[in-house]
């Protein structure tokens, strides 16, 4: 969607299946890397189960374009709570279930929209009793939330989109130095300080994507 | 890398077509391959339901059987199962007793058991296993690992399933033998994930990693690979020290040392060995003790030293007969 065309009749099903198709290519594509991160703190399954989530998602392409944006969001939400497993299904499944809900019939635009991820970042704190600070996805999240809340309902697509990345590649970064509270590296303990946190990057990509699928400019 | 398989992402199939096929008199596949059940589901009873990623075989689907799980629902390797995996086998298996849902207590296996808690209608309660030792700072971890101790726990509770006990008496029962239930592992070598095709972790050859997890998460701290007398020792040290926390100091206890899958059944028994001389030397009497690759974690090199303070009552459960692939006796 252009913001012009967002303002007017609301995100469509096509820019949506955009963004839902680039998300998967981003996270197939850096499968091996998510499965790196997680291997330096977890136990190395982060890239497998998200690729097999998402492929998931790619099956189900069909039922989704013939959806609205919060039914399509639902059906995202609910592959990817049956299909990845681990911690990461349960969590972003239950933040477009959020963001699904969060929707309430409404035309969708960055207003609306960042209602809806607002809701989905208390989702994904309350399923997975967390807050900001422990070392998990809910670092980028967090200020990418704030920085599309900030954004207002007529922000230039250029800038929201350098605003969006910039505030998820800041947020994945400052996992970095962080001592990880809450999942499996937390039993690290203060080894797990210097790595990356593989939901912090995967959250980075996928706000990559959706951020590219929607503004850049037609080719 | 070298393991016996065809295709990464088959794996797990494959290997739950042979369990089921070679264990067909015990536990049958259930719809869609979301769960293993017995082969003769008994709904007037309480039913247990454990899962957790696949990789610990033969927990839990060898302890599916009379005596023990009514349930196992199997996730990819390391990766908790689904909540459809849980909501399929309660339905499967629950019945007006309701159900109990036995958990290791990572952050993904709650939460998607959790999920499953709300979505199945019928009367449920969980037991959260977490007899891990290795995980010493509790504000900053989502707590102790569930860990080998899982299988004493899913034994006792299972017999009294059997014997009939009501669902708030067995969620009851499990809770009680947790907290009696504290376990230790080491590892001498990493393991290999099949779909990630190397080792999880790397181990120099005089290293050995105190405290592991059994997905090969790191534990304690590394340290230089000593005598099998002086690793016992402060695996034993450590469970002694956390268990006289709960007032524990002596007494009878079950004894289980478990290996992780690369390690040979000679080296496990000296390790018992030296486990059951130190702990009778502390003033434990050993009322039980049982060997073996229980709790695996794939082909890691290493083991795990559980204890569990035991009672007259607890230890006539833990006698009680038992059929399941993994564990047989009475």
């Amino acid at each position: 969607m252009s913001s012009t065309d967002a303002a007017q009749t609301g995100l469509t099903i096509e820019a949506l299946t955009k963004a839902i198709d680039a998300v998967v290519a981003t996270i197939v594509d850096h499968a091996s890397e998510l499965t790196d991160l997680d291997m330096a703190i977890g136990d190395g399954d982060h890239g497998l189960n998200m690729k097999r989530g998402f492929e998931a998602v790619r099956g189900a392409a069909a039922k989704i374009a013939a959806q609205t944006p919060a039914d399509a969001l639902k059906t995202i939400g609910t592959t990817l709570i049956m299909t990845v497993g681990g911690a990461s299904g349960p969590l972003y499944g239950s933040l477009f279930l959020a963001m699904s809900k969060a929707v309430a019939d409404r035309p969708i635009d960055l207003v609306v929209a960042a209602e809806m991820l607002e809701a989905g970042i208390q989702a994904v704190q309350s399923r997975g009793k967390s807050h900001a600070g422990e070392k998990t996805m809910l670092e980028t999240l967090i200020p990418v939330g704030a920085a599309l809340t900030a954004a207002g309902p007529a922000a230039d697509p250029a800038a929201l989109t350098a605003a969006l990345k910039a505030a998820a590649a800041a947020g994945a970064a400052s996992t970095v130095p962080l001592r990880a509270s809450k999942g499996r590296a937390s039993f690290l303990g203060e080894r797990s300080i210097g790595h990356m946190d593989p939901g912090a990057r995967s959250s980075e990509l996928m706000v990559g994507a959706v951020c590219d699928a929607f503004f850049a400019p037609a080719p | 890398m070298k393991k016996f398989m065809n295709d990464a992402e088959q794996f797990l199939s494959e290997s739950l077509a042979g369990f089921v096929a070679v264990h067909a008199d015990v536990v049958a596949l259930g719809e869609g391959g979301l769960y293993v059940s017995r082969a003769a589901p008994n709904k007037a009873k309480v039913a247990l339901i454990s899962g957790g990623g696949s990789g610990h075989e033969p927990l839990h689907a060898g302890f599916v059987g009379t005596g023990m799980l009514d349930a196992a629902c199997p996730g990819q390797v390391f990766t908790s199962p689904t909540p459809d995996q849980m909501l399929a086998a309660a339905n499967a298996v629950g019945g007006a007793p309701g159900v109990l849902f036995i958990v290791k207590n990572y952050s993904g296996d709650c939460m998607n058991f959790e999920m499953a808690a709300e979505l199945y209608e019928g009367k449920i309660a969980t037991v959260l296993v977490n007899d891990d030792v290795a995980v010493e700072d509790s504000t900053w971890t989502t707590g102790r690992r569930g860990v080998a101790g899982t299988m004493i726990v899913e034994k006792i509770v299972g017999a009294a399933a059997e014997a009939g006990k009501s669902l708030d008496e067995l969620k009851a029962l499990g809770d009680r033998v947790v907290a009696a239930t504290r376990s230790m592992g080491v590892a001498l070598t990493s393991c290999t994930v099949p779909a990630a095709g190397k080792p999880t972790f790397t181990l120099g050859e005089d290293e050995m990693e105190m405290g592991v997890g059994i997905h090969g998460e790191p534990g304690r701290r590394r340290v230089k690979l000593t005598s099998a007398k002086t690793i016992a020792g402060e695996m034993v040290e450590a469970i002694v020290a956390d268990i006289a926390k709960s007032g524990v100091t002596g007494g009878p206890i079950i004894l289980l040392v478990n290996g992780f899958g690369g390690t040979p059944a000679g080296e496990l028994y000296l390790m018992a060995e030296m486990a059951r001389t130190d702990l009778a030397a502390r003033g434990f009497t050993l009322a039980r003790m049982i060997v073996g690759n229980y709790i695996t974690s794939l082909d890691m090199a290493g083991c795990s030293i559980t204890i569990t303070a035991v009672d007259d009552a607890l230890l006539a459960l833990w006698d009680a007969p038992v059929k399941t692939a993994g564990l047989v006796w009475g």
